[in-house]
Formats: structure tokens, C-alpha cells, sequence
């Protein structure tokens, strides 16, 4: 539904009654093919959105290319005609499609739904109002956002970095950070916005690819990279891409007069002035909360932080203060594109545990005629044209490719749509599929990226299987490239044509593939992202094994006190694991471990055995892996030494103890990276910054007078935890920046700890007098990981911790299928972060056990036992290890062997086929005789 | 509550990464959604973006 917005919500969780207003598109959405034609002849220009305002768009207009629905949509405010009854009106009397409606109205929609998830996202922060650093008045002055969008091939300068003001070439770039964040006086965001700085680094990469020898700089107070493989970007930027970064407070940007230069004023490090001259100076600005979200929160009756944001737990993250109402996303604080999306798989499980009684009583499986038997039928190929409105037929001769294809073998049928894929085409083609008894189709169009599914689904509507249809591209292949050489483009639709004719010859019905599921869970791992995991997936009504190494279940999470929001967690501890040991739907090993894995994704095989040595199979559809992550014992600093050095979680229970040295001690010093972004561990524990923050503030708490300093790189008290560093700066915590060349030194001298540091505002080292030194130390990967990971068949990456399957979209997956990643086995986290991504992985498993099989695409690997000689090339090229070398016959016979294909594992991808050099194996939909028709087709001119 | 009964059906506001990847997850789990985007497509802040961290690919 879009174009729509929650208005209200009544009712309570599980039965809620949302009141959704949608607002006019003047588009009919079932006529409008997005040719653009509308769009082209409309006279009204305005500011693009999707461009932050770098570009413009038309008042008919589609948000951007790709947009998803691809419809057009008229902007009554800017639109001529919707202003002013009987002008304008170009759009109306161009489209053929006949899909303008200027009387379209507004409508309101009652709609009853179990729960209700919030995600409306983030606005940037807008400096135009307060004209940070001459925003809105130097045109050269950017935003992140406009600069993404100069660097974007489909952005108004299709990627070529130019300035605004004069169109002249960028040379130099500076970057300026915490804009709209870490400033309560210029913007009254006092929080951190967290991904500013990482994109900051990343867009300095990219001017430089798009700008060779582009000088880029980046202006900032700490340098926030927490994140998952973040640190390592930030080296390369330094080493290898030349980024340079510089860690400053501005005091000015100013134009030099005509030539829009700008004139950057600032204090470097060594408390000097310094003047440097850029053409261009991007603002990092951070994210914010719309005021339509805070008037939904108000109308929705959820509470928000003081940082207008939603409040939730750190033990259930997504939940909002009002029951079946879940929030994911930047609604619930700023946060980057990963942990939104765990987040959003982390909502639904939420969602799934509430409404788990009622699971698929409102989904339906759609039912189709029984298909047709055409192996002993001739071929009788039916050939649709599509006309795209004037896409295609506006520069192919489409007449002309009509009266060609009548002329191929075969062919029996053809026809010519004006839009082959609108509702009333596709019951067009049921039914002369019927009537001429078509048993192959082409579809003379579009890609069949989009649109196969669309004509498979209307040829099994049609008793037909869904696999005799071919695509031909006359479209993006054809007439939008040859666009200005119609003749060319009108042989080139004949070729296409004929070679999708000759493939489709030769198709087969193909039958669906179907792998029957176990639907029971398998967590390893009892810490709160095992026990988090485990409970979700036992409330949605699944079996769930959960495995322990230990004896006890709560891992890492025993040795913390507080969240940084302030949570008592062992209090929150106690009682997960009160529940997860009363639910009758999980079955807890403890002092186990998994020894062998066989199966795949729907069918695992688990071989869990204990101490004691005894084993037991666990059969399960998919598994998640939390097994954690270490505390590193460290060696610098004189930790084996002084004794009055701890770690942090040391100086935590001595602390809770109130041990006689802690309480009487009045200079405490923190020591921050300890093991952590450095050589061979160049990663952010992430949760150690606010920790040390934390343990700072009670220190100073309970006696003012005590000395606390703070010695640390960059301060990463990321996002809402910014109040906390504010709060010790009040209390009078003293923090000292050093470098990695410049460590502190610890030494013991008589009764104190001598601490050294380089003191950058006095310019030579500083010694600090301490009672206690509190070393902020690493999160380590366990280290048996890499070998659990051996056994399921997922990677760790260099630093020893669980490789997701991408990055971005895929946070909680592995590559393997059925197998997932929650917690600090991922990466270092903060709780909430470690119950969001278990949330997530259960969800995630969750869409596989709540199936009885899982049904697959029927374009596999087939091997052809005539053949195939067993020579295993194919083996290794297989990126899906799912081709396996088997014997053939009774064992000790003539020795045979042959390959075996796991179709629930293979992809399809044509790698074996193509490496294969006797035929043995092919892939089903694109074997050799009809690739060899194509081709023979396609130079059969 | 207890007289209360369930429905089925989820509504998800926003269809940005984070809407859509819940309306996935759910709507593969079996429960029929409704995703209320206020603007006229999907896509969110992410389709804004030119490339992304780390294999720079791009957004779309």
C-alpha cells in the first residue's frame, strides 16, 4: 500500500483494527506500464527528493528508475492541472494506457491486523535552517546525502563530481562530521547518528575513484567505526587510498569572494590555527527522527526516549511500550543498514511468538488446473509480441516481426499486445493458449528478470508447465539501446525471436522440486543469544535442541551488571534462563558439543555429543550458531605484574564487592583498546567505550573527589550512549587522547602505578599517579570456531568470527542454507544488539520450519549417467558443494563411479555444465540441444 | 486478553530495508501482511545510496 499512512490504531495485541489513509496517485496503478511517455510531455519541473534536491523530476513522476511499484504518480501539489481545473493536462492525452485519473480521491482503509510493526525509518539532518557552516548560503557547502547522490551514475551529474556553484572539476573535498549529532547547541541532537563517519570514509573512497588524485579530508572529533570489519576500511582509506583525516574542532567556513572556493578555518591538535582552501565541503549530517514519525509515536501511544526515539528494552529490542506494537530500524535509535535488518527479521520474530497461534489461517497457497502431458505432442509455438506502449513499437517495426515469426517452424500462433504483461493480456494468452492448444510460448518483450515468473505463472494457469515459456528482450536489449537505428533494431527482434523459438523447440515440461522439512530447531551455544534464540523459535511453537559446552547457561552475559541503558542484567539473565529451562519445547544439552554434520538446509543431521562421551543424533530443518565470544587476557600494561591492574570485568566485581582497595582508591586511570585495533586484531570490540564510561561515572558517583582519567583513541560511546560520555565529562572524568605509536606506559613505583601518556595539548608526556589501572580488553572469537564452522560448512573470517552471507542484507544468514549467526560468535556487541540478532535468527529459521517441504526452482543439475565417467572436474567448480562423487552398483563391482547432485543445493548456475567435458551433466531448462538450437539460430542468418 | 482472538495478519509501516525485511520474513512464515509505505514506492533511504560499505556494491 503505497502512498499511505497510519492514521490510527485500536484494539489490543493480537487484534488491533489500523485506520491506513491513502492518499490519490492520479495514476492507475493497474493501467500505468511506466512507459514514461507522461512523464516526458509533462511541462512542471520541481526539486527531486530521491536527489536530495541536486536534481529535478517532473510533477508526473516515478520516484526513481527502479522503483518498486514501477508507476507513475502525479504530485498534486506541483502538478498544473490539479491546481487549476482545465489547464495543462499534457499527461492525460499522451498515455495510451489510458491510466491518468485527475478525479482520483482519497480513501480510508479499516484494516484488521494481529500486530503492528513500526519501521518509517529516518530524516537527514537539515542544516539549512541554523545555515551550519554556510549550508544554503555557499552553494558549494553539500550534504552527504546531495554528495551520494552526485557520485550515483543515475544522479543528476551521472557520477561526475562537479561543483554545484560553477560546474568546474572538485580537486579537493573536505568532509565536516557531527552535523545534526554530538550537538546540542547547533542542532539539539546530543546523540551520536553512529554510520556518519563510516560513510564519510566510504564516499572519500569513492570521490577518489570517480576523481583521480581528488584530495579528500576528513574533519572530526573520534573517529566511530565500530563496526563489523569498519577498522579495516578505515586503514585502508588512510594507507591505501590516501583519505586524510584530521582530528579537529572547525571554527569556520567562509567564502573567498567570486570564486566559490571555501575557506575552512579550524584548531588542529596542537592548539594552532589553520587556514585550507577546498572546492567543495560535504556535511556528514546525521539522522533524525521526522516529526510525522513523533506525531505517529503520539497517536500510537508509544513511549519515546529524550532523544526521540523509540524506548525499548535491551532485552527486547524491538518491543515498544505498547504490547503487539514492535519497532525496527532508526525509529528505535540511529543505526546502520545491518542492524536495521536484523531488526526487521528481529520485529518479526517478535511478532511470530505473539500471533504463533494463528500462523497461516489467513494465508492461502494458490491453486492452478492440472497440467497438461505434451511429451508426445509435436511442438506448436505460440509467439506474443509486446508493443510496450511505445517502448518497443516506437522504434521496432513490430508488424514486420509478426509477419517473421508466422514464418518459423513450428510457430502456429502469433499475436501482437499493446502491453503483453497487463491483467487483461494475461488472460488474453490462457486463453488462445486453449484455444489454438499452444503447448511452447514466447514472449517477444521485456527481461525475464522481472517478468518470467509473471508469464510461468500465466502459462500454469493455462494447464501448461510453467518452464515452456522463452523470453525475447526486444526491449532493454533492443529498442532502448538501438533506440535511434530502427531498422538494425527491427532485424535484431527477428533474430531474438528466432532463437528463442528454436530454444523453446526443445523445452520439456520440468516438475517441481520439493524437499520435505524437519521442522525442529537446533541452537549451539547457551549464552542470552542462544537461550534468546531458542525461546523465540519454542514460543513459535517449534522443537528446539539447545546445546551448552559449559554447565551452565548464560555465558558471557554472567560476568556484566549493567546495559548501557542501565539494566540489571543478571536480574534479566535469571530470568531467561528460568524460562528457557520451563519450556517443554526445548531440550537442553548441557557439557555438549557438536561433533559431525551431515544433511543440508530442511535436513540436518547433528551429532551432539557430551562429556561423558556419549553421542546423539539430532535431526532438525535449521540451525543457529551463538557460541559466543572470549574475554582476551592480556600481557601489556604489566597485567601479569601489578596486581593493582585489572581487567574491566575484574574491577566490575571487585567494584560490586566493594573490595577495600576499589573503595578506598582515589585515582583511577582506563586504558582503552586494549587488544583491540591493533596489528593482527584490527577490529572495535565496540562495547568497551561505554563500559569503562560507565564504570567511570559510578566511580565519580560515589565519590566526587576521586581522580578518574580515561585514555583512549577515538571515544565510541556510539549513538544514545553519547549521554553517557556527556554526563562524565560533567562529573569531571578527565579523558586523554593517545595514538597507537604512542601508547601509555605502565609501571609500578612503590606504592603507586606510574601511568604515562603523551599529553598533546602540553606537548610532552604526562604522568598520572594511580591507585588502580582498569584495562579495557578485546572481545576474542572462541576458539574452536573455526572448526564448528568446518562442519557446517561456514566461514570465519579473518579475525576468527562467523562470516555472515553478505554484509548488508543478509546480517544473520550463513551462505550455507538453513544455517544462521546470532551474538558476539558474529562480531562484539552490546546486548541489545545480541538479543536483536538472535530475534532475527529465529525468524529467519523460522520461514524454513514453518513449512512442511520447501518447494525449489526445477532449473538444476541433471546428470546423465550414459556419460558421466566420474572424472569429479565438476566437483570443484561447484560454488554450492552440492555435487558429490558416488560408487556406482554393489560395492567391489566394476567400480563405476558417477557424480550426484544435491538439487536442494544446487543453484542452477550452468559452472558443471560447462566444465564438464562428455555431457555428463546438464542443467535442466538450458540443456545442450537447446543452447545449440539457439546458437545454431542465431547465426543462422 | 484472554477473550481476545488473534488474527493472522501484521501490518508493517514503512517499506524501507528494515519494513521490507520484516514483511519478508513474516509473510514466509506464514501470515499475511500489509506494508504501508507513505511515499509512492518502496525502497527507502537505502535506494538513495550510490554504493555501499564494504564490496561497494551498488544499492539497488
Amino acid at each position: 500500500m503505497t502512498l499511505s499512512e497510519v492514521v490510527k490504531v485500536d484494539g489490543v495485541a493480537g487484534n488491533f483494527s489500523v485506520t491506513v489513509k491513502e492518499s490519490p496517485r492520479y495514476v492507475d496503478m493497474e493501467k500505468c506500464i511506466a512507459c514514461g511517455a507522461c512523464s516526458e510531455k509533462c511541462p512542471k519541473k520541481v526539486d527531486s527528493e530521491y536527489d536530495a534536491g541536486t536534481g529535478k523530476r517532473k510533477a508526473i513522476y516515478v520516484k526513481y528508475a527502479q522503483a518498486v511499484p514501477l508507476k507513475y504518480q502525479i504530485d498534486a501539489a506541483s502538478c498544473i492541472r490539479l491546481q487549476k481545473p482545465g489547464a495543462c493536462g499534457f499527461c492525460e492525452k499522451v498515455c495510451d494506457a489510458g491510466a491518468i485519473n485527475f478525479d482520483d480521491k482519497e480513501k480510508v482503509h479499516l484494516i484488521n491486523v494481529g500486530a503492528v510493526v513500526l519501521a518509517p525509518g529516518f530524516e537527514v539532518f537539515d542544516p539549512k535552517p541554523a545555515g551550519v557552516w554556510g549550508y544554503g548560503v555557499h552553494k558549494n557547502v553539500i550534504t552527504s546525502l546531495q554528495l551520494e547522490r552526485y557520485l550515483s551514475a543515475s544522479g543528476p551529474t551521472e557520477g561526475h563530481l562537479i561543483r554545484p556553484s560553477d560546474g568546474k572539476a572538485v580537486n579537493k573535498v573536505a568532509f565536516l562530521q557531527c552535523v545534526g549529532s554530538r550537538d546540542e547547541n547547533l542542532c539539539g541532537n546530543g546523540y551520536c547518528s553512529s554510520v556518519c563517519c563510516m560513510y564519510a570514509i566510504k564516499e572519500a573512497v569513492i570521490a577518489k575513484d570517480h576523481v583521480p588524485g581528488l584530495h579528500t579530508s576528513i574533519f572530526y572529533m573520534d573517529m566511530r567505526t565500530h563496526g563489523k570489519e569498519f577498522d579495516q576500511y578505515l586503514e585502508r582509506a588512510k594507507e591505501d587510498a590516501g583519505v586524510r583525516f584530521v582530528r579537529c574542532r572547525i571554527a569556520g567556513v567562509e567564502t573567498d569572494g567570486e570564486s566559490g572556493d571555501l575557506r575552512l578555518r579550524y584548531v588542529n591538535e596542537n592548539g594552532r590555527q589553520i587556514e585550507e582552501f577546498y572546492d567543495m565541503v560535504v556535511l556528514s549530517v546525521g539522522l533524525q527522527t521526522p516529526k510525522h514519525v513523533l506525531e505517529l509515536a503520539h497517536t500510537l501511544d508509544i513511549k519515546l526516549t529524550a532523544d526521540n526515539f523509540a524506548a525499548t528494552s535491551d532485552f527486547a529490542p524491538v518491543q515498544t511500550s505498547r504490547e503487539g506494537i514492535y519497532t525496527c530500524g532508526a525509529i528505535a535509535g540511529p543505526k546502520d543498514i545491518p542492524q536495521s535488518v536484523v531488526e526487521g527479521s528481529a520485529a518479526a520474530a517478535a511478532v511470530a511468538d505473539l500471533l504463533a497461534p494463528v500462523r497461516h489461517e489467513l494465508t492461502s497457497v494458490a491453486t492452478f488446473p492440472e497440467e497438461k502431458d505434451i511429451s508426445q505432442e509435436e511442438p506448436r509455438i505460440g509467439v506474443f509480441i509486446c508493443h510496450c506502449g511505445s517502448n518497443i513499437a516506437g522504434v521496432v517495426d513490430v508488424k514486420a516481426v509478426e509477419e517473421y515469426a508466422a514464418t518459423l517452424p513450428d510457430v502456429v500462433y502469433v499475436e501482437r499486445n499493446l502491453f503483453s504483461c497487463s491483467q487483461d493480456t494475461q488472460e488474453m494468452i490462457v486463453k488462445r493458449i486453449r484455444e489454438q492448444d499452444l503447448n511452447r510460448i514466447v514472449i517477444a518483450a521485456c527481461t525475464p528478470r522481472t517478468h518470467e515468473p509473471l508469464f510461468r505463472e500465466t502459462l500454469k494457469a493455462a494447464g501448461l508447465n510453467e518452464y515452456l515459456v522463452e523470453m525475447a528482450n526486444i526491449r532493454n536489449h533492443n529498442s532502448w539501446v538501438h533506440s535511434k537505428d530502427p531498422q538494425a533494431a527491427t532485424a535484431k527482434a527477428k533474430d531474438l525471436v528466432r532463437m528463442a523459438a528454436a530454444k523453446v523447440t526443445f523445452g520439456d515440461s520440468l516438475k517441481p522440486i520439493s524437499v520435505p522439512i524437519t521442522q525442529k530447531g537446533l541452537v549451539i551455544g547457551g549464552g542470552v543469544a542462544g537461550m534468546t534464540s531458542a525461546l523465540n523459535l519454542a514460543k513459535q511453537g517449534f522443537e528446539v535442541h539447545l546445546v551448552e559446552k559449559t554447565d551452565t547457561l548464560g555465558g558471557n552475559a554472567l560476568n556484566l551488571k549493567h546495559t548501557w541503558a542501565g539494566e540489571h542484567v543478571p536480574t534479566q539473565v535469571a530470568k531467561l534462563i528460568d524460562k528457557v529451562i520451563w519450556n517443554d519445547r526445548i531440550i537442553i544439552h548441557k557439557e555438549c558439543v557438536v561433533t559431525a554434520v551431515d544433511g543440508f538446509v530442511g535436513n540436518f543431521r547433528s551429532t551432539v555429543t557430551g562429556k561423558d562421551g556419549i553421542a546423539k543424533v539430532i535431526e532438525h530443518g535449521a540451525g543457529v550458531v551463538a557460541i559466543g565470544g572470549d574475554a582476551y587476557i592480556p600481557s601489556e600494561y604489566n597485567y601479569n605484574s601489578i596486581t593493582r591492574v585489572v581487567t574491566a570485568v575484574q574491577f566490575d566485581k571487585l567494584f560490586e564487592l566493594k573490595e577495600k582497595h576499589v573503595k578506598q582508591a582515589k585515582r583511577f586511570v582506563f586504558i582503552q583498546c586494549v587488544g583491540s585495533r591493533e596489528s593482527d586484531h584490527m577490529y572495535c570490540s565496540k562495547v568497551c567505550c561505554t563500559h569503562s564510561v560507565q564504570s567511570a561515572i559510578a566511580l565519580k558517583k560515589e565519590n566526587p573527589e576521586r581522580n578518574v582519567y580515561i585514555l583512549y583513541r577515538d571515544m565510541r560511546t556510539y549513538a544514545q550512549r553519547e549521554a553517557l560520555f556527556k554526563q562524565a565529562r560533567k562529573l569531571g572524568v578527565i579523558f586523554i587522547n593517545y595514538e597507537l605509536h604512542g601508547k601509555p606506559k605502565v609501571t609500578e613505583v612503590g606504592n603507586d602505578i606510574q601511568v604515562e601518556v603523551w599529553d598533546h595539548v602540553l606537548h610532552r608526556p604526562l604522568q598520572i599517579a594511580a591507585d588502580m589501572v582498569i584495562l579495557a580488553t578485546a572481545i576474542r572469537p572462541k576458539e574452536d570456531a573455526a572448526d564448528l564452522g568446518k562442519l557446517y560448512k561456514v566461514p570465519v573470517d579473518a579475525n576468527g568470527f562467523f562470516q555472515e552471507a553478505h554484509a548488508k542484507l543478509r546480517p544473520v544468514d550463513f551462505s550455507t542454507d538453513g544455517m544462521f549467526v546470532a551474538g558476539l560468535a558474529h562480531y562484539p556487541k552490546p546486548v541489545e544488539e545480541s538479543v536483536a540478532q538472535a530475534l532475527a535468527a529465529s525468524a529467519r529459521a523460522a520461514t524454513l520450519l514453518s513449512k512442511t517441504q520447501v518447494s525449489l526452482d526445477a532449473v538444476k543439475a541433471t546428470v546423465d549417467e550414459t556419460y558421466c565417467d566420474g572424472c569429479a572436474l565438476c566437483v570443484d567448480v561447484c560454488p554450492y558443494n552440492a555435487i558429490s562423487l558416488i560408487e556406482k552398483g554393489p560395492a567391489g563391482a566394476d567400480g563405476k563411479r558417477a557424480i550426484q547432485v544435491n538439487k536442494a543445493q544446487c543453484k542452477g548456475c550452468g559452472l558443471c555444465q560447462g566444465t564438464c567435458p562428455k555431457r555428463g551433466v546438464y542443467v535442466s531448462g538450458f540443456t545442450m540441444k537447446q543452447i545449440s538450437a539457439q546458437i545454431q539460430a542465431a547465426l543462422a542468418v | 486478553m484472554l477473550d481476545t482472538k488473534k488474527v493472522g495478519s501484521v501490518m508493517i509501516v514503512g517499506g524501507g530495508v528494515t519494513g521490507m525485511q520484516a514483511a519478508l520474513d513474516l509473510a514466509d512464515s506464514g501470515y499475511y501482511v500489509y506494508l504501508v509505505e507513505k511515499s509512492g514506492a518502496i525502497g527507502g533511504a537505502m535506494a538513495q545510496l550510490d554504493k555501499t560499505f564494504p564490496t561497494n556494491d551498488c544499492s539497488m
